[in-house]
Parts: structure tokens; C-alpha cells; sequence
């Protein structure tokens, strides 16, 4: 019971590591930014101004040395970096949110953005907020079907549809 | 006086029964999305954009300047309520409107917050009735060498007044401009860091942007805390309103110092949040009662709204006049007006009369309504928050996915949604900025436009930039916004250096 309770609080990844992941990140960004920018060219075209790469160029530049400054600040083992920014639980809760999203952006492609997302919110109220099946359903249709009223039917918006909304005629 | 006329000629463009509607109809949306955590000022009305598209644009602004005002006004309710600030700017009201809240005040906590977010509102809006004709004739003069400087102070006081590390601002800041060069160069016609994607020719969308960063972001930092609600019951009643009205005119300087900290956050573009921290500290320290703040005094609960809804306002001032947004929902806003076929900018208040006009004055029409809305209604908006976060949450998910495509009517964006929302998270966990990131993803390709036609007006001579007093003088105060921080630094080494050897 008490080892259970031990990985519940285990702590996943402090604000050293992650502060330094996304100075990597930025650094990442930046080097791309500047294969490309060489490409176009940063030089002084004469009666044509600046070529294209110039000004990403430089503005990566900065944000290049303002991220090895964060790295420098970030790598030495200070108290308030070794603090907890994410815990296991405080993950698990995220991905219980954000995997599905993911899931539900794909399933938009092939059944359309309401089926999807009914399925999305009725899933999440049932799995996540352990709501009966039929209060979750009720919830998710009504969503579903508010939206696809105002967009489809009062603003003429039209959003991702699938099979189901071609078989009533939309 | 000719901006009394425009203004009442604002005002009967902006009195109809349909723009009243549209009102009620935005600051009830704008309340909800300021109460729901994940919802904010910036995504709600980048979410709620497209369903303008086929309005006209005087309609259309009325619409979406009422949702922000009731953002302004939402986040107020949560902070006093349940101690969670609905929206950034509302954390400072936290300090002193919870404590309020449980001394059985709650009902003049709220009061008193609605009445200065209104005072502070109408302040400002009456500073744009007579400032924002000057300066867009003012503007009228720029060059692109003005323009640029111009935005160069607007990113160089996010250094300079930023709270935390200027560096990471930088950084924030430096990936909106990389971002916001992706794609087709406006100038060439060239393609740049497509990497032969297609998805990739139109770059990258800010409104995108905004509802991935603020929206996903948010429901991340939201499920992450895992969300409980304990809040107090709200009650209003109406004697608490003359109640707390009683007390207010005493607090007139409070009222005044805030407004005008509000303002000026609100026109360079430090914002609204850092503005409710200003009039906070600022009250706290100079107010007789300064000692009590933080226990639940009314005056600690003012200072700061007044101070958020002066900013708030404030913001729109550069952006009409200038097409600068003074913060991230302005941004939006400046974004909607492109889309409607507006230019922002000085020109505008000459081309667009009725429109600049009849947005004027339905801002202090909104804030009206506003005020009246949020004094009946309360109860019905804390109601909101009973809503168990499982069904919120999904749902909130589901409408930027909405707003994501209906920006492009593209998938794809959809996904960037996402992968914005993960970077959303880490930004404020790490505490980057992100109001630098989206105003540099909006202005990114201005800035850069203005930057290269200065630069072929002078073949390539940076001294374009201080070629007379005014573009010179913006230019050099950007740069000590720039160094601000650096400067500051230097100041505290020198100083404690004096302490040691006054010490030795």
C-alpha cells in the first residue's frame, strides 16, 4: 500500500532538466533557421535591399545567444531547479486529456469533427469523470449537436464532416 | 470638438437594438470565457472569429470588443469566488478579494471589482476619444523607418518591463519572428523554411497559434493541478451595491494612480497583468490602509482591477492608431480587422470614419452593459464552475479544434494546434512569456517589411534610423528599453560593490 502511494508522488521531471530540454529546443530551431537563411542569402543586394535571409537571420542570432544564456543559467544544480515540475500523476492527468485529443484530431479525418468529438467528450466523462454512461451520452450528443447547428445550420461554417453527416443529407 | 462630433456620430452608429444585442450577447460569452479556466480574453475571441466573417465589420468589432470587455470583467468572479484567477490579470485581485470573500464580503468584493474594472475602462476609453485622433494624424507622417522604430520600442519594452528574465523574453520573442517568417516573403516572393512542405506556403497562423498557446496550454496547466473548486456562495444583493458605492469615492486616488498605470501599460505594451501588479504594489504602498492588504481590503481589490481594465483598454489605443496591438487579444483583434479588409493604422481614422467612430463609442456602450450585466447576473456565472471540469474540459478541447481550422479550413492546423498547446504548457511552466511570441508572430512580418524598406531608402545606412528627431528619439528610448535590464543590473553589482567597501 505504502510503495503505492510512493510512485503516486514520484516525481517525473525537475525544472533543471526541463529548462534545459527547452533551451535545446531552441537551439534546435534557431540552427534550422540558419541552414535556411544561408540559403537565401543574407547578404546586401545592390538596388535590391536585403536578401530574404537577412532578417530571420539575425532575429535567430539573438534568440540563439539568449537560449545559450538560459542553458549557461539553467545546468548548474541550483535549489530552485531541483524542485518538481511535473510529477507522474500530474502526467497521467495530462495525457488523460491530451492523447485522446490526439486521437480525436486523427478520427476528424475519417468520421468527422461532431462524431469525433462526441465520442471524445463522452469517453473522457465516462473514463475520466466516472459519469454513468447515459448522463455522458446525453452531455456528448448535446455538444456535439448544438455545435453542428450553429455552425452547419445558423453561420454556414462548414467544419470537417463524415459518413454519418453525408447520410442526412449535409 | 470635432472628436465630440465623430463621437456622437459614433454613437448613432453604435445605439441600434441589433448592436445592443450584440453586446449582451458578447459579454455574456466573453464573462463565461473569462470564468472557465483554459478560456481566455485572446483564444475565446480568436475562436469566435470566423463566425464574423459574414458580419459587417462595425458589427462584427462590437461583437468581439464585448467578449474581451467581459473577459475583463469574468476573471474578477473566479479570483473573489474560488482564489483562482480566470485569467492572468485577475491574479493580483486574488490577494485580496478571496480574503473577502471569507469574511462574508464577498458581495462588495465583487461590487467593488466590476466598479473599478468600469471606472478604469471608461478612463481609458475616453483617453482614445481624444488622444487616438492626434496621434494616427500624427502617424499620418510616418515613414517606414518611423514604423519600424515604433515597433522596435513595442518589442523592446517586453525586455525592459517584462518581470523574469529578459532572456527568455528574448528567446519567446525571437521564435514568433522566426515563426512568422515561414512561408512566402512578402518582399521577394520567395520561399522561406518550407522545407518543400506545401502545408507550410501560407506560414504560420497566429490566430493557430494563440488558441494552441492560450487554450491547450491552459487545459494542460488546468489538468495537470487537477482542479478543484471550493468556492463561496455569491450572493448579491442590491444594498450591497449602494454599500459598497459608499466607499469608493474615498479611494479616489487609488482610483486615479491605477488608471493611469493602467494606461500607460496598456500603450506600450506591457499589458494587463503586469498593470494589475503595478496598481497593486503601487496602492499597497501608498494607500493609508496599505498595512491591511492581503486581509481582505476592498482598496486591495480596486487598485488592481482598475489598473488590468485601464491596460486592457489602453491596448486598443495602438492598435487603431498605429496597427500595434498593445497585448495578445488586441493582436487578435487587429487580425479580425485584416480579415474584414481593414487596415489598421492612421489611415484608418481618416478612410473608415463610422467605423473607428462607432467602435469608440460602443466601447463606453459596452462597458455600460457590462457593468449592469455583471451585477444582476453573478450568481448564474459562478454557477459555471459547477459544471464538473471532465465535461469542461473535452469540450474546450473540441471548440479550438473548431477554431484551429476554421481559421484556413485546414487540418493541418489543427495539428499545429496541438503541438503550440504542448509548448503552451512548457512556456508557462518555465515561464516564458508568451505575449512577446504572439505579438512577433502578428507584427513579425510588418516589422520585417519596414525594417527592409527603411534599409533601401538609405542603401543600407542603419543611420536612417536616427535621420531626424523623432525617429531617433523612439528609436534610442528603444534601446534603453532593450538595456533596461542589463543597465539595472550593472546599477545593483556597482551599488553592492560600494556597500562592501564601505564595509572594508
Amino acid at each position: 500500500m505504502s510503495s503505492n502511494e510512493e510512485t503516486e508522488e514520484r516525481p517525473l521531471v525537475s525544472y533543471r532538466t526541463l529548462d534545459i530540454a527547452v533551451a535545446i529546443f531552441f537551439l534546435v530551431v534557431a540552427a534550422i533557421v540558419i541552414t535556411d537563411s544561408l540559403r537565401l542569402g543574407i547578404a546586401w543586394k545592390p538596388n535590391e535591399g536585403p536578401q530574404p535571409g537577412l532578417f530571420p537571420f539575425y532575429i535567430v542570432v539573438a534568440m540563439g545567444l539568449a537560449s545559450l544564456v538560459n542553458l549557461a543559467q539553467a545546468l548548474p544544480h541550483t535549489p530552485d531547479g531541483e524542485k518538481i515540475a511535473t510529477t507522474i500523476p500530474g502526467i497521467k492527468r495530462m495525457a488523460a486529456i491530451f492523447v485522446p485529443a490526439v486521437v480525436f484530431v486523427l478520427a476528424t479525418n475519417y468520421i468527422g469533427i461532431y462524431v469525433s468529438a462526441a465520442i471524445y467528450i463522452g469517453a473522457f466523462m465516462v473514463f475520466f469523470g466516472k459519469f454513468p454512461v447515459w448522463k455522458a451520452a446525453a452531455v456528448s450528443l448535446g455538444i456535439a449537436i448544438v455545435n453542428f447547428m450553429m455552425f452547419e445550420v445558423w453561420f454556414l461554417v462548414p467544419l470537417p464532416k463524415g459518413p454519418l453527416e453525408t447520410a442526412l443529407g449535409y | 470638438m470635432d472628436e465630440l462630433n465623430a463621437l456622437f456620430g459614433g454613437f448613432a452608429v453604435a445605439l441600434s437594438a441589433y448592436h445592443i444585442l450584440l453586446m449582451v450577447i458578447g459579454i455574456t460569452l466573453g464573462v463565461v470565457i473569462g470564468v472557465l479556466p483554459g478560456l481566455g480574453g485572446a483564444n475565446g475571441v480568436a475562436i469566435l472569429l470566423p463566425l464574423t466573417f459574414t458580419m459587417p465589420p462595425t458589427s462584427a468589432i462590437i461583437l468581439l470588443t464585448s467578449i474581451y470587455w467581459g473577459a475583463l470583467f469574468g476573471g474578477a468572479i473566479t479570483s473573489i469566488l474560488f482564489n483562482i484567477p480566470g485569467e492572468p490579470w485577475s491574479v493580483a485581485t486574488t490577494f485580496d478579494g478571496h480574503p473577502m470573500a471569507q469574511n462574508g464580503k464577498a458581495d462588495e468584493a465583487l461590487v467593488g471589482a466590476f466598479t473599478a474594472s468600469f471606472v478604469g475602462a471608461i478612463f481609458a476609453v475616453c483617453l482614445i476619444t481624444f488622444l487616438a485622433p492626434v496621434v494616427a494624424k500624427f502617424a499620418l507622417k510616418f515613414g517606414p523607418a518611423e514604423f519600424f522604430a515604433v515597433q522596435f520600442l513595442t518589442f523592446a519594452s517586453f525586455i525592459g518591463m517584462g518581470r523574469g528574465s529578459p532572456f527568455k523574453t528574448i528567446a519567446s520573442m525571437c521564435l514568433g519572428f522566426a515563426l512568422a517568417s515561414v512561408g512566402l516573403d512578402g518582399v521577394t516572393g520567395t520561399l522561406r523554411m518550407t522545407f518543400g512542405q506545401d502545408e507550410l506556403l501560407n506560414g504560420f497562423k497566429f490566430l493557430v497559434a494563440v488558441i494552441g498557446l492560450f487554450g491547450i496550454g491552459e487545459i494542460l496547466c488546468s489538468m495537470e493541478d487537477g482542479l478543484k473548486f471550493n468556492g463561496a456562495a455569491a450572493k448579491l444583493r442590491m444594498d450591497a451595491v449602494i454599500r459598497t458605492w459608499k466607499q469608493l469615492p474615498g479611494m479616489w486616488l487609488t482610483f486615479l494612480r491605477s488608471c493611469i498605470v493602467g494606461c500607460w501599460m496598456g500603450i506600450t505594451p506591457g499589458g494587463a497583468t503586469p498593470a494589475s501588479f503595478m496598481g497593486y504594489g503601487i496602492a499597497k504602498r501608498l494607500s493609508k490602509r496599505g498595512d491591511n492588504f492581503g486581509k481582505g481590503e476592498l482598496e486591495g481589490v480596486v487598485a488592481p482591477e482598475t489598473a488590468a481594465h485601464a491596460a486592457g483598454t489602453a491596448a486598443l489605443l495602438p492598435m487603431l492608431t498605429l496597427g500595434i496591438p498593445g497585448s495578445p487579444t488586441a493582436a487578435v483583434l487587429l487580425g479580425g480587422l485584416l480579415i474584414w479588409g481593414l487596415q489598421p493604422g492612421p489611415l484608418l481614422f481618416v478612410e473608415q470614419k463610422d467605423f473607428v467612430w462607432g467602435l469608440i463609442a460602443s466601447m463606453y456602450l459596452g462597458n455600460v452593459v457590462g457593468l449592469i450585466m455583471v451585477l444582476t447576473c453573478v450568481p448564474f456565472f459562478a454557477a459555471i464552475l459547477r459544471v464538473p471540469f471532465s465535461i469542461i474540459a473535452p469540450a474546450i478541447v473540441f471548440v479550438c479544434a473548431i477554431g484551429a481550422f476554421t481559421v484556413n479550413n485546414a487540418m493541418f492546423d489543427v495539428w499545429m494546434m496541438l503541438v503550440f498547446g504542448v509548448l503552451g504548457y512548457l512556456f508557462n511552466k518555465l515561464r516564458y512569456p508568451l505575449p512577446p511570441l504572439v505579438l512577433a508572430l502578428v507584427l513579425g512580418d510588418q516589422a520585417e517589411s519596414s525594417f527592409r524598406q527603411a534599409m533601401l531608402v538609405s542603401q543600407g545606412n542603419v543611420g536612417v534610423f536616427w535621420s531626424n528627431w523623432l525617429c531617433g528619439g523612439i528609436m534610442t528610448l528603444g534601446l534603453v528599453m532593450a538595456f533596461w535590464p542589463a543597465l539595472q543590473a550593472l546599477r545593483a553589482k556597482l551599488s553592492s560593490n560600494h556597500a562592501v567597501a564601505r564595509a572594508a
